[in-house]
């Protein structure tokens, strides 16, 4: 479902070439549960945002679900983000002058769903996730582990395929830290694809593939080495 | 995206940093209020000049002596000419079927008494015709008598402003007042129509032409004012005062006609472009707000780097967040436009009620204007920001804080 061949991004840092992955060949199918782990500056964010389409390869080739993405124009990728890829952030990412309905609201306002439509998912949504009694709350009205709820809220609001999470739990006590973890092993176990980036062993230790990486370059995958 | 929750969203995104849109609103609504402003005061200037000139009378020509020419040599300026106007000349232009009146006219300043009350006034020679050609009304009595234009009388009318410093509390009436060295019977008194076009018909003394040619001690005319028999008469007109002139004056072409409508014309023209100079003046404080919409919003796109990169990456592709964006800058412009309109509207209504003469409006057409322009600045200035919106690239705005 997701196969990276031969991938290459480099930054340019002042006149030097930093090579953020080099030659990352990298497949996974569907349902499967990854953690991509590695120091920092190692490419794993790199390599997350590759694979959600928010970061073009310099090289190589990215297919999702049979589509060949790196040859798709702006609007095409744009498209695919919006219907197969939910992002989950470090920080969150909640726009904060909106409401927890809204900002849950916001992928389906982009993509035009009527408003009743609107309102009875987003009601359902976060109903599921423990926190209706927190609707018309703005993000500063709200706990850690209540934010980055409304976030996996709007992550799969849109029904994607894959979850992409950067350091979900990494600004999060432990507490909450878990209970989100729980929720996205919970949508997992639905039969969403998730990928996660962390630091925290502990955490990489509960998923069923892990992916380590250094400079640029995945030098250990469980699934391969079983 | 549905277009209401486009609307929504910018509204939205525009209300949560208050101060600095209240600061553009404000830019916006002065530079649009200034433009609607001086484009009505100089529309308000041109109706007030074209009533007046239309106050004067309907239809008329007026024959000045002296030829003006387009080429060549210096104009009349002296009003010196070969030939002069005469009665006899007045008198034949009303055989014309083109015309429908005639009033010659003799002017003069001339010392003016009642006892040992003197001041100096214009003396205007003229026929009775004149009360109808300059539509002018009557208070008390009447009107010069008709008759022969070449029998005088010893019999004037004046004006009301005249007549109370002459008379003060008296009846005017019937009473007699010396002009130089003649007296006068006071047979009508007119009534207060005010200035027109400087001209104050309040404070002059109107005498029979012929008495004023014996009074001033000439024969030609100062002009004489024609009314056409209606209004597709006037070319008529102008060509039939023409003629029997010249034929008059042994075939030359020693008079100047100017119609009410060629001067009517050009000063509409005048004040067209007066009021289009002085509104593009005022575009200026437009463009001042159009900068700082763009100000703003480039402020807004870079304090909301995390927010673009988050659209992106809910599936919102560039065209989109442009959208947004310019829906943004269009949303304050047109705000800025409105409260622009309210604000003339309600500074146009002030000046009207301490200058009722003027008959002050709001030019119609001129909201129309400014709010296209306004919405014109908005959406030219807000490109910019918003196709540096656009072009962010989301991993990099995301990573962010």
């Amino acid at each position: 479902m997701i196969k990276l061949q031969h991938i290459e991004r480099v930054f340019l840092v002042g006149e030097e070439e930093v090579h953020a992955l080099r030659d990352v060949d990298f497949s996974a199918s569907g349902g499967e549960y990854i953690a991509i782990m590695g120091p920092s500056g190692s490419g794993k964010s790199t390599l997350l945002n590759i694979l959600g389409l928010l970061d073009r390869p310099d090289g190589g080739t990215y297919e999702l679900d049979n589509i060949m993405t790196t040859s798709l124009d702006d609007k095409k990728q744009a498209n695919v983000r919006r219907h197969k890829i939910g992002f989950v952030f470090q920080f969150f990412h909640l726009v904060p002058r909106l409401t927890a309905e809204q900002n849950v609201e916001l992928p389906l306002v982009l993509a035009g769903v009527d408003k009743t439509e609107r309102k009875k998912r987003v009601l359902e949504t976060l109903e599921s996730f423990g926190i209706g009694d927190r609707v018309h709350h703005r993000p500063d009205q709200l706990s850690g582990g209540q934010r980055q709820r409304v976030a996996i809220a709007r992550a799969t609001i849109m029904k994607p395929t894959v979850i992409l999470a950067d350091e979900p739990t990494g600004n999060l006590d432990r507490a909450s830290g878990n209970d989100v973890v729980d929720i996205l092993e919970e949508l997992n176990s639905q039969g969403i694809t998730l990928i996660m980036v962390t630091h925290d062993p502990e955490l990489g230790e509960r998923a069923k593939r892990r992916i380590k990486m250094v400079d640029g370059r995945i030098e250990g995958d469980t699934a391969t080495q079983s | 995206m549905q277009a209401r929750d486009i609307v929504f969203f910018s509204m939205q995104a525009t209300t949560a940093s208050r101060g600095r849109t209240i600061l553009t609103l404000l830019a916006m609504a002065i530079g649009v209020s200034s433009v609607i402003l001086l484009i009505s005061l100089g529309d308000s200037g041109r109706r007030y000049v074209i009533d007046q000139f239309a106050s004067l009378g309907t239809n008329l020509l007026i024959v000045i002596p002296g030829r003006s020419e387009t080429i060549g040599g210096p104009p009349p300026l002296l009003g010196e000419t070969p030939r002069d106007l005469t009665l006899d000349d007045a008198i034949a232009l009303t055989q014309s079927t083109a015309i429908r009146r005639v009033a010659p006219i003799i002017a003069g300043s001339a010392p003016v008494s009642v006892k040992q009350l003197e001041r100096e006034m214009v003396v205007l020679g003229s026929s009775s015709d004149l009360l109808e050609i300059r539509h002018l009304e009557m208070n008390q009595g009447r009107f010069l008598p008709p008759g022969d234009l070449d029998r005088g009388g010893n019999v004037c009318v004046i004006g009301s402003k005249g007549r109370k410093e002459l008379f003060g509390n008296q009846q005017a009436l019937g009473k007699w007042l010396r002009i130089g060295d003649r007296r006068f019977r006071v047979i009508g008194v007119l009534a207060d129509t005010g200035v027109s076009l400087g001209e104050d018909m309040g404070e002059v003394v109107i005498i029979p032409v012929a008495t004023a040619q014996s009074l001033f001690n000439k024969v030609s005319l100062f002009r004489i004012v024609v009314e056409a028999s209606n209004e597709d008469a006037i070319g008529r007109a102008k060509k039939a005062i023409l003629s029997i002139i010249r034929a008059r004056h042994e075939g030359e072409d020693d008079i100047t006609v100017i119609t009410q409508d060629a001067i009517l014309a050009t000063f509409d023209k005048i004040f067209r472009a007066l009021t289009l100079t002085v509104g593009g003046i005022a575009a200026i404080s437009l463009v001042v707000a159009g900068i700082m919409i763009m100000n703003i919003m480039l402020v807004a796109v870079s304090n909301r780097h995390s927010e673009i990169g988050l659209l992106k990456a809910l599936g919102a592709p560039r065209t989109q967040i442009m959208g947004l964006f310019l829906t943004e800058s269009a949303l304050l412009s047109i705000t800025g436009a409105f409260l622009g309109f309210l604000l003339a509207y309600s500074a146009m209504k002030l000046l009207a009620g301490f200058l009722p003469e003027y008959n002050l409006a709001l030019a119609p057409w001129s909201p129309v204007m400014a709010s296209g322009l306004a919405l014109g600045t908005g959406i030219i200035f807000g490109v910019l920001p918003a196709r540096r919106a656009s072009l962010l690239e989301p991993a990099l705005a995301l990573s962010r804080r």
